[in-house]
């Protein structure tokens, strides 16, 4: 019986295919893109080792912090908007209203869809002669309020954030759900003995009883906010004026439009690590129990 | 008595009132994250005509199927469309393979490292996927592999290993010892044991892993735009940046493109979603 289950050969064919391709494409990497970030490189030939210049570059150059300030901005959007949305909602359908499952399946749908045409279809939405948006405002007799939504700087950011905020407020949504329902009924029977309502009951038991989804839904949106691309890139290109500019679309432009290969990689590690530490700085924060 | 009905007749009025208001407040925002869907495949069945006319919001007045026909043939739809299909089905069988054997073997069999090694791939679950841009596309024109189906296979395999791995080991752990012990003592080797016994009872793991790596190599966008500029390899994702230039004032073929890659997963969704919510669900409670 041992034998069988603990043959070196055997383990080595289940476990060796597994590991090179994990460590060669996703361990691997880190390091050679920490090498390449300390060095002045355009990809050809070999590149200068200057030390951490490009870092002292990074949090002084203007539209690498705007970059760095509008993902902050897009976490705590996601944090203090979507959440709670999500948070009411999930709350909403574990109280079994009719309909339940139907709306669940309906507000996921957007969840499920590339973002590339999310963002399509948003840019055709915001379209500023033809768009779903401005023509609303226009029957509705707000038509004084129609304008570029992503052309313009005033309106560019907050424009771009929405459709991923209305993408994963179902997500969420649903992540929450399944933690209030996985409460045991018994307690809520208790509490409605007791005669709290249902607002008390949803503030003093399900939601303390939710915190550990509660905490993957905050280390899920402040991630998914710090590392935002797909997005960004198809919607506005960090534009206007890099009004939009994120880490990620700045890493790939000064990757791949300006050749910068040494700095590009320099926000890539600094993408990575933002995410490390903050997950981290999350989950010390709320301790679950 | 009376008052006491009173207030029992009062509060449940006013409940059903909230009930009301409760629904109401639902179908917003069901008509919210369903409309803008909605309104794509309106529009994606419009001629310019009428939609520059004003008239975005509606049904169209003739269904124009030919704007699909464009898009899947001028377009190139149908080609993006295959490529996609091709990457994404390859990598959900490779994820499905390698990672329940190492999941088995990680969490079944005996071997020194086997903690260290769960540890290692679970940290990869962290990781995004900008680090390993650049060297990939450093490492993949140098052996002259871009513009080509494995240089967007490996990666996503690589990436979706942790929480494969992480899925399917949990599920390897619950399975009772005796039926791989009764397995071995009726003579079967590890390999038709993990094959023939184990890997069968693992089927809604194997389902939760294949969706999860279906829709993030379907929608996937980074590695597809720059490790693919070859119309002939390109997928959905990448290919819908390119159709958008070409057919920059068409809305209709556009539309028709952006319905046809959205398509699948909708159908797939309908058909199987207490499956895909279950799925998204044990993704995310992951430890």
């Amino acid at each position: 019986m041992n034998s069988v289950f603990s043959n070196k050969r055997d383990i080595l064919v289940f476990v060796l295919p597994t590991l090179l391709i994990f460590g060669a494409i996703v361990l691997v990497p880190i390091f050679v893109s920490s090498y390449y970030s300390l060095l002045d490189w355009n990809g050809i030939g070999a590149g200068t080792f200057i030390g951490l210049d490009n870092y002292v570059e990074m949090f002084t150059d203007s539209r690498a912090l705007l970059a760095m300030k509008n993902s902050l901005l897009f976490a705590g959007a996601s944090v203090f908007i979507q959440l709670p949305i999500s948070l009411i909602l999930a709350l909403i359908l574990a109280s079994s209203v009719k309909g339940e499952g139907f709306y669940r399946t309906v507000y996921f749908i957007p969840v499920l869809i590339s973002t590339v045409v999310i963002a399509q279809l948003w840019s055709k939405i915001y379209n500023a002669d033809y768009g779903l948006l401005n023509t609303i405002l226009e029957n509705i007799g707000l038509g004084h309020l129609a304008q570029d939504w992503l052309g313009q700087r005033s309106t560019a950011l907050v424009s771009s954030f929405i459709p991923t905020l209305w993408q994963y407020v179902g997500y969420h949504m649903l992540l929450m759900y399944a933690g209030a329902k996985s409460i045991s009924p018994e307690i809520f029977e208790a509490a409605k003995i007791d005669g709290a309502s249902r607002l008390r009951t949803a503030l003093s038991i399900t939601i303390p009883l939710m915190k550990p989804i509660l905490k993957v839904s905050l280390v899920f949106s402040v991630i998914g906010a710090l590392k935002v691309f797909d997005l960004i890139y198809v919607l506005t290109g960090g534009g206007p004026f890099f009004t939009t500019e994120v880490p990620s679309t700045l890493m790939y432009t000064t990757i791949f439009d300006t050749y910068r290969y040494g700095y590009g990689s320099a926000l890539s590690v600094f993408i990575i690590l933002e995410c490390l530490v903050l997950t981290v700085v999350i989950n010390k924060f709320i301790k679950s129990e | 008595m009376q008052s006491a009905e009173g207030t029992v007749q009062k509060t449940k009025a006013s409940s059903s009132i909230g009930k009301i208001l409760l629904q109401v407040f639902l179908i917003i925002v069901a008509i919210i994250q369903i409309y803008p869907l909605i309104w794509l495949g309106f529009f994606s069945l419009k001629d310019n005509s009428e939609i520059f006319s004003g008239d975005v919001l509606g049904l169209p007045k003739q269904f124009l199927w030919s704007n699909y026909t464009k898009a899947l043939s001028d377009g190139n739809v149908l080609t993006y469309f295959a490529n996609s299909v091709i990457v994404t089905a390859i990598t959900i069988i490779i994820v499905l393979i390698l990672s329940s054997m190492a999941g088995y073997a990680i969490t079944r069999m005996q071997w020194k490292f086997s903690n260290a090694t769960m540890t290692l791939i679970l940290l990869g679950m962290m990781v995004p996927i900008h680090a390993a841009l650049l060297p990939l596309f450093k490492v993949l024109s140098s052996l002259n592999m871009l513009n080509n189906y494995f240089a967007l296979i490996i990666p996503y395999v690589a990436f979706a290993i942790p929480l494969a791995v992480f899925i399917l080991g949990s599920f390897f752990r619950g399975i009772p010892r005796e039926l791989e012990e009764s397995a071995v003592i009726d003579g079967c080797g590890i390999y038709r044991t993990f094959f023939m016994i184990i890997l069968p009872l693992v089927r809604p793991a194997l389902a939760t892993v294949a969706i999860f790596t279906f829709l993030s190599s379907w929608n996937e966008l980074m590695f597809a735009v720059t490790f693919i500029n070859d119309t002939a390899y390109q997928t959905l994702t990448v290919g819908m940046m390119s159709m958008v230039g070409t057919y920059i004032t068409q809305w209709g073929i556009i539309g028709a493109g952006l319905m046809v890659s959205t398509i699948p997963t909708v159908i797939i969704y309908l058909l199987l979603n207490k499956q895909v919510q279950n799925s998204m669900i044990a993704g995310a409670v992951k430890g």
